[in-house]
């Protein structure tokens, strides 16, 4: 069995603490192509997301979310990675962000590669070490997935419509 | 096999605990609670509305029955198959007799509480005992076990669902009670302690005024039968569930008790071997009760640890085991509402409460608290506690929550108060 995690402070780093009580870019949003409520029904956990595109770049992401610490930085970094990339850019970011989850807390934050791309998101790592958590962490950004697809979806149907 | 607590060699008892009642000595019957967590700190376990804890008797009832009597009951036509017939049996007449029921025969085995208030639910409907015209009331406290099959029986039959209100105590709104148990009515359901508020419902109150328009009394008493005395025949209700793992039995295993009358006259749930009486291509006859509601091979081993269970709980005396829960309930509840920012939410003093103690720390979310209270070994349940309804009524997400048990001592209670101002330090609330 390997040893259980109690140093709170590779949980709770001060990166993710900083976002819990400042989150960036809260609140719902207009305009807005796709919105979608995701739920942790273990906990409770919930976030209305919505996604607002600009051809292929992410215009805007807004959200409203209730949860704990851990949930709520990471809807507030995942608004500051997102906004301003190509969707191709921002779903890298979800692999690297989902690859950090599932390290088991093995990830050395300063050593690793994905460092420079995933910036505060990396403070993360440590959540990994806390299987119960990883959902938490995963929240924000399976929402914004979700809902990407979604606008995506709804826009390409859109288009077909027009050209007809 | 431990000793059970004998009253009159108790050497030190706690003070003001009821009378030879020794926790210390209680607790050595649970090998788990010496376990050291991470950080060699001891195991503060403050979660036993979740499951509770085994004892030595329970573990080594299990053990042995696998070691030395295993075998298929009711079937087997051998000595093996006669050893864990008559365990299994033993078992219910065990719980029978725990519960006070009228006759053994009144004890079905299930997989858990949640099945058994499914088992209910659904073969009311199928008798046609609830049906359009009909209302179902249940409560706004209750754990989703108790709302979701009731749900699923309305929108089968058409009947509609109805539900009592909470106070801002956290206690049932009884001002609703005639507007709505009426005539109308097919079917009470309601839990006798709420595991999320911790509040005892005046059930005596609610099964006079529902017999009384001539509608039957589902009581869910997972978290009553651990740690109240029950006796299901004077009760008056007509079904009550409850789960093994909740009363230092194994997980596995939950009891239907029924008044027998009803369930010789109710149809099957799961059809299966065992539950017939004969069986052609075309159909089937049904065996009377218990065996009726037991299809397939039960839980035979879990039947038979969850009647070690109730004998432990006996030779304690469940007049013991609440009396020490409603003392070590007020004393949390003193400590904890003594913390800046705690809000208790439920009922404020141990009157008329069970041991189950939700909370809400300012600027610090449930699950922060659960994971730093973790951190110092300390073991609670942080979430809505399968009660979103009760939640939402006042108006929170999530809480986190303490529940004590038969040995859970006031040194506990200290290091979660400890654990909790340490939460509030860290996160700066």
């Amino acid at each position: 069995m390997e040893a259980y995690e109690t140093n709170m402070d590779a949980l709770y780093q001060e990166i993710i603490l900083d976002h819990y009580r400042n989150p960036h870019g809260r609140g719902l949003r207009d305009p807005y192509e796709a919105e979608v409520h995701h739920v942790n029904p273990t906990c409770g956990d919930e976030i209305t997301l919505r996604v607002h595109l600009d051809g292929d770049r992410v215009a805007d992401v807004s959200y409203a979310a209730e949860g704990c610490s851990i949930s709520q930085a990471s809807a507030s970094v995942l608004n500051d990675l997102v906004i301003g990339r190509t969707v191709d850019e921002a779903m890298g970011l979800l692999d690297d962000f989902t690859e950090l989850m599932q390290g088991r807390g093995k990830v050395v934050p300063d050593d690793d590669p994905r460092r420079d791309r995933l910036e505060d998101g990396i403070a993360f790592a440590g959540v990994a070490q806390f299987p119960a958590r990883i959902k938490c962490a995963l929240l924000s950004w399976m929402a914004w997935k979700d809902a990407t697809a979604q606008a995506f979806t709804d826009h390409s149907t859109s288009d077909q419509g027009e050209n007809e | 096999m431990t000793t059970l607590p004998d009253a009159a060699q108790s050497p030190a008892p706690q003070p003001g605990a009821p009378s030879g009642y020794d926790v210390t000595r209680i607790r050595e019957d649970f090998p788990i609670l010496a376990r050291r967590m991470a950080g060699d700190l001891p195991l503060v376990y403050l979660d036993s509305a979740n499951t509770s804890q085994k004892p030595t008797a329970v573990i080594d009832t299990l053990d042995d029955h696998y070691r030395q009597h295993n075998a298929n009951v009711a079937r087997a036509m051998h000595q093996l198959g006669a050893e864990a017939t008559g365990a299994f049996e033993d078992g219910r007449t065990k719980l029978a007799t725990f519960i006070g029921a009228n006759r053994r025969e009144e004890v079905v085995f299930t997989k858990n509480a949640s099945e058994a208030l499914n088992l209910v639910a659904r073969v009311l409907g199928d008798a046609g005992r609830v049906g359009e015209g009909n209302d179902v009331v249940i409560t706004e406290m209750e754990h989703h076990s108790n709302i979701v099959p009731w749900q699923l029986l309305t929108e089968r039959t058409g009947a509609t669902l109805r539900w009592f209100g909470i106070t801002d105590e956290g206690r049932l709104d009884l001002d609703q009670l005639e507007q709505l148990i009426t005539e109308r009515t097919a079917v009470v359901s309601l839990t006798w302690v709420s595991n999320m508020l911790g509040t005892i419902n005046p059930l005596e109150t609610i099964i006079q005024r529902a017999h009384g328009v001539g509608a039957l009394v589902v009581v869910d008493a997972s978290q009553a039968v651990p740690q109240l005395p029950v006796d299901v025949a004077a009760l008056g209700a007509d079904f009550v569930a409850f789960t093994g793992h909740k009363m230092v039995g194994p997980t596995g295993i939950g009891v239907l008790w029924g008044r027998y009358d009803l369930l010789a006259e109710l149809p099957p749930f799961l059809g299966g071997g065992e539950m017939i009486e004969t069986v052609t291509m075309e159909r089937s006859t049904f065996a009377p009760p218990p065996s009726r509601y037991e299809a397939g091979t039960p839980p035979i081993a879990q039947a038979v640890g969850l009647g070690a269970a109730a004998d432990y709980l006996s030779a304690i005396g469940m007049h013991n085991v609440a009396a020490h829960e409603r003392e070590i309930t007020a004393y949390a509840l003193e400590r904890l509402q003594e913390i800046d920012g705690l809000t208790v939410v439920g009922p404020k003093d141990a009157e008329m409460r069970g041991g189950a103690v939700s909370f809400t720390v300012d600027g610090v979310h449930p699950h922060d608290v659960a994971q730093l209270l973790d951190s110092r070994g300390v073991a609670v349940r942080a979430g809505h506690h399968c009660a979103k309804p009760a939640h939402l009524r006042f108006g929170v997400q999530s809480t986190t929550r303490a529940s004590f048990y038969l040995y859970t001592t006031t040194s506990d209670i200290d290091a979660l108060v400890d654990a909790l101002n340490h939460t509030k330090t860290y996160f700066g609330a």
